[in-house]
């Protein structure tokens, strides 16, 4: 096999990636703080990309640019289910949170199924076609940008919780909940924040993905379960840690797809999860728990 | 048990008994769907309600003894009678590596959760691609005819199929009763409440877990053959997928996480919901794709939300058999 189609499949994988570090960042986020896991998380994605797609077909506006409503509105809508739904969860065993989300799931898939049915929509830009040339390598334009926006989110997010008071007290929660009270931190309202924010990062990926790929409602649970598999092999509430293994997880997916079989590729993704979950629990670069 | 309690307990098993004398083929079928998912579901709260280890994948163990049972039929001829003895022996295994591991290294509550889903999503993959299974193009069981009972290659008309998951259910229902009001049900509920705390007391933890572990995976495994020769043709990409293993949690958790009826419960009410909506919607010509499911998913929010503890208890305390 020729190397630059090998090295171009790696890029391509590295880049795809970072779109995926970042929707598991979203997950890693919420699972760090607020202890429960978002089994609703792909389907929130699938939501972004409708979003992406719905807003380009309406107002013809560019997916990157979509970002940003998008982003509000999710974090918005965060906050809500957070505030709403998932706050009196939060002491609940893990089957009865998991069947909470699990419910948001089924309806979030079902909806976008009822609105606008099971074909696959996508957008069309110029530049999803073209790419920057180094020599023998290719980066597609769609995909640089989507990386670029992912980093670019998961930077503003790294500054929020290390520089401002808010994202201080967020962290403060997730360390020592019984703390977080006794000084007077709003707990319940940090959760929602923090949701929000998870919810965001899933805004950010889904404008990014939409440009990657076409979306159809079926898509949901296998981007949660892909974020699962992320999260697991990164280290669950580990900031970095996600985006590592966003790049691992893609750069895996493309070289089974390339040597072995495009529809084998998650049997590799599934056999690194359960690899790390016996060798290395806490993830590559989780803290002991 | 009250004598109220036994009273309602005999009148429930004559009318289960009852059924195929009055019912039409639909409302079998329904029925015997409702067994089936009550079983598997008594198989999965042992487990998780009992020892309160949460599993997301028993899809692997339905399908793991669905394909060691199916395909010694299909490809050697060898009926299901061996095959379930072998296809328990298979999930007992599997079940006990999967604990084994888990446990040796500490994986409890979401990670176990999602090591589960992992493991019934990689054999998915992997029967996809193995040959001896046919791949994604399925497993096709000879159907041979169905108006003779054929007890030794278990077939026969739907009415046989309907009582084999009755003395299933009935079988386990017992066990569990049992099971609830021996030592190792205790132990189980101590280790739910606080692992560290059953430790402390001198309990083995990686012994009643594992037990728990692999008698949930042998009474799946029933159900597992069950499927294989009722439903007659196996796809991994159905038999393995997420959404069974769902399938199998919603009853319980729907009717109450723990209990003995609260599985049962749980099966009836969800699969009478499901049929209840469809012909609902049907009837109003509300027919667009989705809507079923928007619905179904609306009312299991509401339970979760509104009976944390699931519908049972209320029925129970309606009864007056909640002691």
């Amino acid at each position: 096999m020729p190397w630059d189609l090998v090295a171009n499949v790696v890029i391509a994988g590295v880049l795809t990636g970072l779109v995926y570090g970042l929707m598991a960042l979203g997950l890693s986020v919420i699972f760090g703080v607020v202890r429960v896991v978002n089994f609703a998380h792909g389907e929130m994605m699938t939501i972004a990309m409708y979003a992406a797609v719905v807003l380009f077909a309406a107002l013809g506006l560019d997916p990157f640019l979509a970002i940003v409503p998008v982003a509000g509105a999710f974090f918005a809508l965060g906050y809500a289910m957070q505030a709403a739904l998932i706050n009196p969860f939060i002491t609940r065993p893990e089957h009865s949170q998991f069947m909470l989300l699990l419910a948001v799931a089924i309806i979030m898939v079902n909806g976008l199924l009822m609105i606008f049915g099971p074909d696959a929509r996508n957008v069309q830009t110029e530049y999803q076609l073209e790419s920057f040339e180094l020599g023998a390598l290719l980066f597609d334009e769609g995909r640089v940008y989507a990386a670029g926006a992912a980093l670019a989110a998961t930077g503003l997010l790294f500054a929020f919780f290390r520089f401002t008071l808010t994202g201080k007290a967020i962290r403060a929660c997730a360390d020592n909940y019984l703390g977080a009270k006794v000084v007077g931190l709003d707990v319940k309202h940090l959760y929602a924040l923090t949701f929000g924010l998870g919810s965001a990062c899933v805004a950010v990926a889904g404008c990014a993905m939409a440009v990657l790929l076409e979306v159809t409602p079926a898509l949901g649970p296998g981007y949660t379960l892909l974020a699962f598999v992320i999260v697991i092999v990164g280290g669950l509430g580990s900031m970095g840690g996600a985006l590592v293994g966003g790049v691992l997880i893609g750069v895996s997916e493309a070289l089974a797809g390339l040597f072995i079989a495009p529809s084998a590729k998650s049997m590799f993704s599934f056999g690194l999860l359960i690899l790390v979950l016996l060798l290395r629990p806490q993830g590559l670069l989780g803290r002991k728990g | 048990m009250s004598g109220r309690a036994a009273m309602l307990l005999a009148a429930l098993a004559a009318a289960l008994v009852a059924l195929p004398a009055v019912a039409n083929s639909y409302v079998l079928s329904v029925a015997t769907l409702i067994l089936y998912l009550a079983f598997t579901g008594q198989a999965w709260n042992v487990m998780t309600g009992f020892a309160g280890q949460l599993s997301l994948g028993h899809s692997l163990y339905v399908g793991v003894a669905a394909y060691v049972a199916g395909g010694l039929f299909f490809h050697y001829g060898v009926g299901p009678w061996a095959g379930l003895w072998l296809a328990m022996l298979v999930c007992m295994l599997l079940g006990a590596a999967i604990g084994f591991l888990a446990f040796r290294f500490g994986i409890s509550g979401v990670y176990f959760a999602l090591l589960t889903i992992a493991f019934a999503e990689f054999t998915r993959i992997g029967f996809d691609h193995l040959a001896w299974t046919g791949g994604p193009g399925g497993m096709f069981l000879k159907v041979a005819q169905r108006d003779q009972i054929d007890l030794v290659h278990f077939r026969g008309p739907p009415a046989m199929y309907y009582y084999a998951m009755l003395a299933c259910t009935a079988g386990a229902f017992a066990l569990c009763a049992w099971l609830l009001r021996s030592r190792a049900g205790y132990y189980w509920q101590a280790i739910r409440e606080n692992e560290e705390a059953a430790q402390a007391l001198g309990i083995n933890i990686f012994r009643w877990k594992m037990l728990a572990m692999i008698l949930s995976s042998a009474m799946t495994a029933v159900a597992g053959v069950f499927f294989a020769f009722y439903y007659n043709n196996l796809f991994p990409e159905q038999i393995f997928n997420i959404s069974r293993s769902i399938e199998i949690i919603l009853g319980p958790i729907i009717g109450g996480v723990g209990t003995l009826f609260g599985p049962i419960l749980g099966a009836a009410v969800l699969t009478v919901l499901s049929d209840a909506i469809t012909e609902l919607l049907a009837h109003y010509g509300w027919e667009i794709p989705g809507i079923k499911q928007v619905f179904y998913g609306l009312v299991l929010l509401a339970v979760i939300v509104f009976l944390p503890h699931g519908i049972w208890p209320v029925v129970a305390r309606r009864l007056g058999v909640d002691r």
